[in-house]
């Protein structure tokens, strides 16, 4: 007999170990905060809990942002290559999506903070 | 002047585990010609003797071939006291002691391919643990544990099924090379 009982017992066990290291090394962390940014102020820190949008006003035009729950994105935004809407949603502790000429910033955050400062 | 000749006095153990340790050395040198993605992530093809060994000659004569396997792999490979043959070296030792303590599970229940898996953890255990404490002290090891952790819970389970069927099949007269025929 080529695999017994045990034999099982220590395969499963290991694979159970490969998932949990793969979780714990790949996961990542989920973010459950929003923080909106205009021209540098912090003007709004709300939960990813339920969907709602918001309207903000920058040098070009509005920047449109919509949350959802556990994910953000920039849904509208007037600059002219449109990198921030682009990214598309938001999930993970730490991203961020920076709407550079209208001076909007998007970011998530979790638990604990992936980074202690970001710098743009 | 006198003519001193040294003996060293040679067992049949000790034929038993230069032959078997040859084969675990010809098995490490033909791995290395295998490519692999990952410095670390290989199928560990000497393990099924050292494996064999411990079920047949008991965990003694496993060190020594493990030993002989490793110093010998590091003189062929032209790698004898590098970082390498450290790694090697450490993944060998708590590959060892792992399997000191796994082969006292009751065999009714764990055969050979829980023995391989365990080495094989050990193996690449104390390859990262060194690798890390060591070498890489900073480095983003953690993020590769995964993939190296199931090579070793595949390669461990390929090599335990391999020494299971060797084991099973039936030996036909124990001869384990070509007769040898003195002059």
């Amino acid at each position: 007999m080529l695999l017994r009982a045990g034999d099982m017992a220590v395969l499963l066990a290991g694979a159970g170990g490969v998932v949990t290291l793969t979780l714990f090394a790949w996961g990542g962390d989920r973010g459950d905060t929003a923080v909106i940014r205009a021209a540098g102020q912090v003007i709004e820190t709300t939960a990813l809990t339920r969907a709602q949008t918001f309207s903000v006003n920058g040098p070009l035009g509005t920047t449109q942002i919509e949350i959802q729950p556990g994910r953000a994105r920039i849904a509208r935004d007037p600059s002219p290559r449109q990198l921030c809407v682009k990214q598309g949603w938001l999930t993970q502790s730490g991203q961020a999506a920076l709407c550079l000429p209208n001076q909007v910033s998007l970011e998530i955050r979790g638990h604990r903070a992936a980074y202690d400062t970001l710098g743009y | 002047m006198t003519r001193s000749v040294i003996e060293l006095p040679v067992s049949a153990d000790d034929r038993r585990i230069a032959r078997l340790a040859a084969l675990a050395i010809g098995l490490t040198l033909a791995e290395a010609a295998i490519p692999s993605p990952l410095p670390g992530v290989k199928p560990g093809l000497a393990n099924i003797v050292i494996l064999l060994v411990l079920l047949q000659h008991g965990w003694r004569a496993a060190a020594w071939v493990s030993a002989l396997r490793v110093v010998a792999g590091g003189l062929l490979f032209g790698s004898l006291f590098t970082p390498g043959f450290w790694l090697s070296a450490a993944g060998a030792l708590v590959s060892l002691a792992v399997l000191a303590l796994a082969r006292h599970l009751p065999s009714r229940h764990f055969g050979p391919v829980s023995l391989s898996v365990l080495a094989a953890f050990g193996h690449i255990g104390g390859q990262l643990a060194l690798a890390s404490w060591w070498l890489l002290p900073s480095a983003a090891l953690l993020k590769l544990l995964p993939v190296f952790a199931a090579a070793a819970l595949i390669f461990g389970a390929v090599n335990g099924i391999i020494v299971a069927r060797v084991l099973a099949a039936p030996a036909p007269d124990r001869r384990q090379s070509a007769p040898c025929i003195r002059p």
